[in-house]
């Protein structure tokens, strides 16, 4: 990949100034095609479980893209995604509660709160080394369940129980149109993410992540671009939040937070391949789609083991992801031939 | 409501607490402070150590005999621990930031979940002579015997560790290896040696703190998460890697979370270290004793 | 003529160490200045407080008549001060062109960065600095002169009035120190300002017009090489007579 991207540098560059490369038109086909499937399935099924299951990959889609930005990237360690996550839930009840605000108005706000959270967050922990932003995202999610266990208003420990309003005109049923909403959201989110990994921003990020002292020292404004990549990480998980309240009809604050968001954001990029913005949406589909058969025929408790254990697994022993054993293998195929593919092969 | 009596209790209470802060915290400024691994897993193998000294307990045994007796063992998994992110992560050199935080990470959830998987999710507690009883020095101030055993055992053990690091050969090599690894090895100690070695002992005397932890208060798989904000918290303000540092920051997190306990309620102590820490970071990154 | 880059009065402490003590030194545009001292004399506190990465605990630093002071490295960077790194410090996951994309994107054309041809000119300069076969590799498998040799280059992508290069030869045999100082030469011809700190005395001799000494966080001489070398005070910190 690093010797192709090379080549497409300066194609890559102009895209980023708006003038479309063949690599952007594939990928807008592909993002219509997807939204075109997605309309199709909707059309053509009735079952309310295949959109729920689905929300719930799409949902991961979102937090995975949104995560690599700042940790593929620019290798800052996030390990509060729930925190934003919640955030984003937490916000839109707020707007639900207090000016029954429609959907999208509570996606909008829920992204601000928690792109600004972001901000919080990166301001007092990123001009340290990265292990103490870690343990700030840690303590911030901690913090925050606190207050919300402890504010009446959001229902405290109990929780609360939202009713859904009437589904939208062209959807028949709420479940519908929580899919639709979700199945946007990725393809914004992994828009943004590829926009961020193939524009100037990316490339500062991936020179911080190889050597932040080296970046400054030819000019990267490091502050200002690992602040960017928070706050617009951070808003993302916090719009993928938002939508949750209508999902589960109820909000409290220990499954909002649930440490399960947290895990799945950062070991779905890993899993997947954090260095391109498609590692993390093969690590979501992939590993949101075993969760879901996993939960429902075995348990959840081994359903979240085998995410844990498929983490430092490949943390340890495919440190690149899929993504990487993917460029391997062609690599070896590619340059010594037969010989190569077939070593390739039996691993 | 403010009064002096609850105020002098809380002043005791968390000098007590806070000694036994410092106890669970000294293997990370060992492993994080001077070894600079980024061992975010610290507090999950304190959480396996409670659960090892109630398993432990359920033959008999007396929680501080059980941790005492599981300290070789957490030595070996200690060992075992850093051969493996040597030989991945630090032997390289490259990209340890994200691949060792999300390795340890990795590994805390681990224990988390098998925990679960094994015990389920109940408090587990432990049942000893000491526990359960209190001394009462006043109507308001009983102090219960389970936390000055556990004081003074977190007392000994922190003196311990510090004396072991300043006064023995290998204490002064584990020292040495955190400031300047190519003098070390022209002493001629290993210094990756030295470096298994000193992760061994850290998660000993994790072992030790884990018999504590149960002896304070019920343990459950999810504790970990709390504990990370008070081990960090206690590192950080310390500074890293000083060792009587390590006990003052225990004593000021112990103090500031039973005065937030005691005046605005139970239900916010788990924010309280995570606070501190923040608020650390954001204003003295380097801690009150550092470098 | 006043000076481009201008230290006046720079101090720094670590704790209770002083490894700065109220150093003055004026580097003239298109000069080629000699950095010497002992190790830990000082030499590479002062090049980190001129390039921003230490922050320095009194005195001011000018450049272009700028003062420098509370500029953070980027914005050193931008106003035409690059530097070297002493251990190379490669962007490792890029390969050689990408790193120079770095500077030239962030600095030399930024905002401005479509419009040019951001690959070739990064081509150009690895061309230049004799990296022309390695451009597309893995930093990898760049050999140590190379990686330093890439250092230079990418601070050169930087386009800057001022390169200061930390210890580029230390460890490289003679033939490699004569083509990294054939490089340095060549900048300096193009009217580059260049501050080279080194141990090897003869590329120090061969290469500076002016040479300054440091030892012990001070500044204790100042001359062409030749008189350097026979002064005793330079001698003394040298052999701890």
């Amino acid at each position: 990949m690093s010797g192709k991207m090379s080549g497409k540098m300066s194609g890559n560059m102009n895209a980023s100034a708006g003038s479309m490369g063949g690599n952007n038109r594939i990928f807008v086909i592909g993002c219509v095609g997807v939204l075109l499937a997605a309309i199709a399935l909707m059309a053509g099924v009735k079952i309310d479980y295949v959109f729920n299951a689905s929300f719930v990959v799409l949902q991961f889609v979102v937090l995975a893209s949104a995560w690599n930005i700042l940790g593929g990237y620019a290798g800052y360690v996030n390990f509060g995604t729930s925190a934003f996550f919640a955030m984003g839930g937490y916000s839109a009840l707020f707007m639900i509660k207090a000016f029954n605000a429609p959907l999208l108005v509570q996606i909008l706000v829920a992204a601000c709160v928690a792109g600004l959270l972001g901000l919080g967050v990166g301001l007092i922990s990123l001009r340290l080394r990265g292990i103490f932003f870690s343990i700030a995202t840690v303590a911030v999610a901690i913090i925050l369940e606190t207050v919300i266990l402890n504010t009446e208003y959001f229902g405290g420990a109990k929780g609360l129980q939202m009713m859904r309003p009437e589904p939208m005109a062209p959807f028949e049923s709420y479940d519908k149109m929580l899919f639709f909403v979700m199945i946007l959201m990725a393809i914004t989110a992994v828009a943004i993410s590829r926009y961020i990994e193939r524009s100037w921003i990316g490339r500062g990020l991936r020179a911080i992540k190889d050597n932040e002292e080296a970046a400054e020292c030819v000019g990267v404004p490091t502050l200002k671009l690992k602040l960017i990549a928070t706050v617009v990480s951070g808003a993302l998980m916090g719009a993928a939040g938002a939508p949750l309240v209508m999902y589960m009809r109820f909000i409290e604050p220990v499954s909002a937070f649930s440490l399960n968001y947290s895990v799945s954001a950062l070991a779905m990029p890993i899993i997947g391949g954090t260095s391109s913005w498609i590692g993390p949406v093969i690590g979501a589909l992939l590993l949101g789609s075993v969760q879901q058969i996993v939960t429902v025929t075995i348990s959840s408790e081994l359903n979240v083991l085998i995410v844990g254990v498929l983490l430092v697994f490949f943390v340890v022993v495919a440190p690149d992801g899929i993504l990487g054993l993917v460029r391997k293998l062609r690599a070896k195929g590619g340059t010594s031939g037969a010989a190569g593919s077939a070593k390739g092969g039996a691993k | 409501m403010f009064s002096w009596d609850l105020l002098i209790g809380a002043l005791v209470f968390g000098l007590l607490l806070g000694c036994f802060y410092a106890a669970v915290s000294i293997g990370l400024s060992v492993s994080f402070g001077l070894l600079d691994v980024p061992h975010i897993a610290h507090p999950s193998f304190l959480v396996m150590g409670g659960y090892a000294t109630w398993w432990l307990g359920g033959y008999g045994w007396d929680p501080i005999l059980a941790g005492l007796f599981l300290a070789p063992v957490f030595f070996v998994l200690g060992v075992v621990m850093y051969r493996i992110y040597y030989a991945t992560f630090e032997r390289h050199g490259s990209d340890t930031g994200l691949r060792g935080l999300a390795f340890f990470f990795g590994i805390a959830f681990i224990i988390e979940v098998c925990l679960i998987l094994a015990f389920g999710v109940d408090q587990r507690l432990v049942e000893a002579v000491y526990i359960g009883k209190s001394i009462d020095f006043t109507d308001d101030l009983r102090i219960p015997m389970r936390l000055l055993v556990a004081f003074a055992a977190a007392l000994l053990l922190t003196i311990g560790l510090t004396l072991y690091l300043g006064k023995t050969y290998m204490g002064r090599a584990i020292k040495a290896v955190a400031q300047d690894q190519i003098a070390l090895s022209l002493m001629g100690a290993d210094p990756v040696r030295v470096k298994q070695w000193a992760f061994g002992i850290a998660t000993a005397v994790t072992a030790i703190a884990g018999a504590l932890l149960i002896i304070i208060g019920p343990v459950d798989p999810q504790l970990g998460r709390i504990y990370i904000g008070r081990t960090f918290c206690v590192v950080v303000l310390a500074g890293l890697g000083s060792m009587s540092g390590t006990l003052v920051a225990g004593l000021i997190l112990g103090v500031t979370e039973t005065i937030v306990l005691t005046f605005f309620g139970a239900s916010w102590a788990p924010a309280v270290a995570f606070g501190l820490l923040l608020v650390m970071l954001g204003v003295r990154p380097q801690g009150l004793f550092g470098r | 003529m006043s000076a481009l880059l201008s230290i006046a009065s720079v101090s720094k402490h670590f704790g209770g160490f002083t490894a700065l003590s109220n150093v003055s030194l004026e580097v003239a545009q298109g000069e080629r200045l000699g950095l010497i001292g002992p190790n830990g004399s000082g030499k590479t506190t002062l090049i980190n407080c001129v390039s921003g990465a230490l922050k320095n605990d009194a005195g001011t630093i000018t450049f272009k008549n700028e003062n420098l002071n509370g500029l953070a490295p980027h914005q050193r960077t931008r106003r035409g001060i690059a530097r070297s790194f002493q251990i190379p410090r490669p962007f490792h996951s890029m390969t050689p062109v990408e790193n120079l994309a770095v500077p030239l994107e962030y600095v030399t054309y930024r905002g401005v960065a479509h419009k040019h041809d951001i690959k070739g000119e990064a081509e150009a300069i690895l061309q230049d600095m004799g990296l022309g076969d390695k451009m597309h590799a893995s930093c990898a498998g760049l050999s140590q002169v190379e990686l330093r040799k890439l250092e230079l280059a990418r601070a050169m992508a930087a386009r800057p009035a001022l390169l200061i290069s930390d210890e580029a030869m230390a460890g490289l045999s003679h033939g490699e120190v004569d083509e990294v100082l054939a490089i340095l030469f060549k900048l300096s011809g193009t009217g580059i300002t260049i501050i080279m700190i080194e141990h090897i005395m003869h590329a120090i001799m061969r290469f500076s017009e002016r040479v300054v000494c440091l030892d012990a966080g001070q500044l204790i001489a100042e001359g062409v090489p030749t008189e350097i070398v026979k002064n005793p005070e330079v001698q003394r910190a040298y052999l701890g007579a």
